[in-house]
């Protein structure tokens, strides 16, 4: 890759670096420049729990009953330990055991 | 937590909150190191060297738009290619705008000599372990770098595991690493847990995401789905 072109490949890779950047820093500074009402304000308080809901939806209607399984399992021992070591080990181990099952 | 008010404000940028923040991200180190093998495995197969794939996970530090670009990479790279990859990334990164919004709240008053690069190591894992943070009481920027910072070693050194062992290790998903990052965001989610009215935005949010899915495919979901849930979530709460 570099061997062959390597101004292309540094090229390619600063593009791209860029562009992430702007979409990371982007929403930052433009949403500095308004005054933040109430409703934006809420809007924003409810972003976290939508862009996992958004994330993880999709996954357990494709994934089938081992990810349902996984995230069954991750919730009871997040709220049975507050931990999430504990979570994420519950929801990977019953998941791979139902995979190892054949479910 | 140290109370926050005017008069005695919590101290900011210190090295605790930064600890604590690199040492929340451990439970999601497995997922990363998942996801490394599937972006290490794609990279060798188009002839990355090792080196190549960390410079490119180092600087573009985005894993999902680096598979697909990685998955469509050109040739010959032309100014086209170039800038077509470019805009690819952009728009698998479109989430980070309303992330990066979210953080205003918190960080406007910060000095943008130390927030603007610190964005620059915003990922979903480090923004979601900060607003707990945040609703827990917490209040020091520190959390976020510290929780970055962690992240970016993470991300990095999985490329290594990642280019070796794609291959042999085959199918990540035998060990349900697959998983660990739906299973991660879903502990956050019940710590996010403030009763059933709010948590209607995330059920708008979900169901937004999964017709999304279906209608456009790709990675719109995620943007769909956030924007849908961050809406209802912001309209439910008015009517009180």
């Amino acid at each position: 890759m570099i061997e062959n072109d390597p101004l292309g490949f540094i090229a390619i890779l600063a593009a791209m670096t860029l562009s992430v950047f702007v979409m990371r820093a982007g929403g930052f500074w433009l949403i500095g420049h308004f005054t933040l009402g109430p409703r934006v304000h809420r809007m924003l308080d409810a972003l976290p729990g939508a862009v996992i809901a958004a994330t993880v939806a999709p996954i357990l209607i494709t994934g089938g009953l081992s990810a349902w399984l996984a995230v069954g399992a991750a919730t009871g021992a997040m709220i049975a330990t507050r931990n999430d070591f504990a979570a994420v080990l519950a929801g990977v181990a019953a998941a791979a055991l139902a995979r190892a099952a054949g479910l | 937590m140290t109370a926050n008010s005017p008069s005695n404000p919590a101290p900011r940028w210190t090295f605790d909150a930064f600890r604590l923040g690199a040492l929340a991200t451990l439970p999601m180190m497995p997922g990363l190191f998942a996801f490394g093998i599937a972006v290490g495995t794609v990279a060798a197969r188009k002839g990355f060297t090792l080196f190549e794939t960390m410079a490119m996970s180092g600087t573009v530090y985005a894993g999902m738009a680096q598979i697909i670009v990685l998955e469509a990479w050109p040739e010959r790279l032309t100014t086209a290619a170039i800038v077509g990859a470019a805009l690819v990334t952009g728009m698998v990164c479109m989430r980070f705008l309303l992330i990066g919004a979210s953080l205003r709240p918190w960080l406007g008053h910060e000095s943008p000599a130390r927030v603007y690069p610190m964005l620059y190591l915003l990922t979903e894992t480090n923004w979601l372990l900060s607003m707990r943070y945040r609703a827990d009481g917490g209040s020091d920027p520190a959390f976020l770098l510290g929780s970055g910072v962690m992240v970016w070693i993470g991300w990095v050194a999985a490329a290594v595991p990642g280019y070796w062992l794609g291959a042999s290790i085959g199918d990540p998903s035998r060990f349900a690493l697959d998983l660990v990052m739906p299973v991660f965001f879903t502990a956050m989610l019940v710590s996010l847990w403030r009763g059933y009215r709010r948590a209607l935005g995330w059920l708008v949010g979900g169901a937004a995401a999964v017709v999304a899915y279906y209608l456009f495919g790709g990675w719109w979901y995620v943007l769909v789905g956030a924007l849908a849930g961050s809406i209802a979530g912001g309209l439910v709460d008015d009517r009180k």
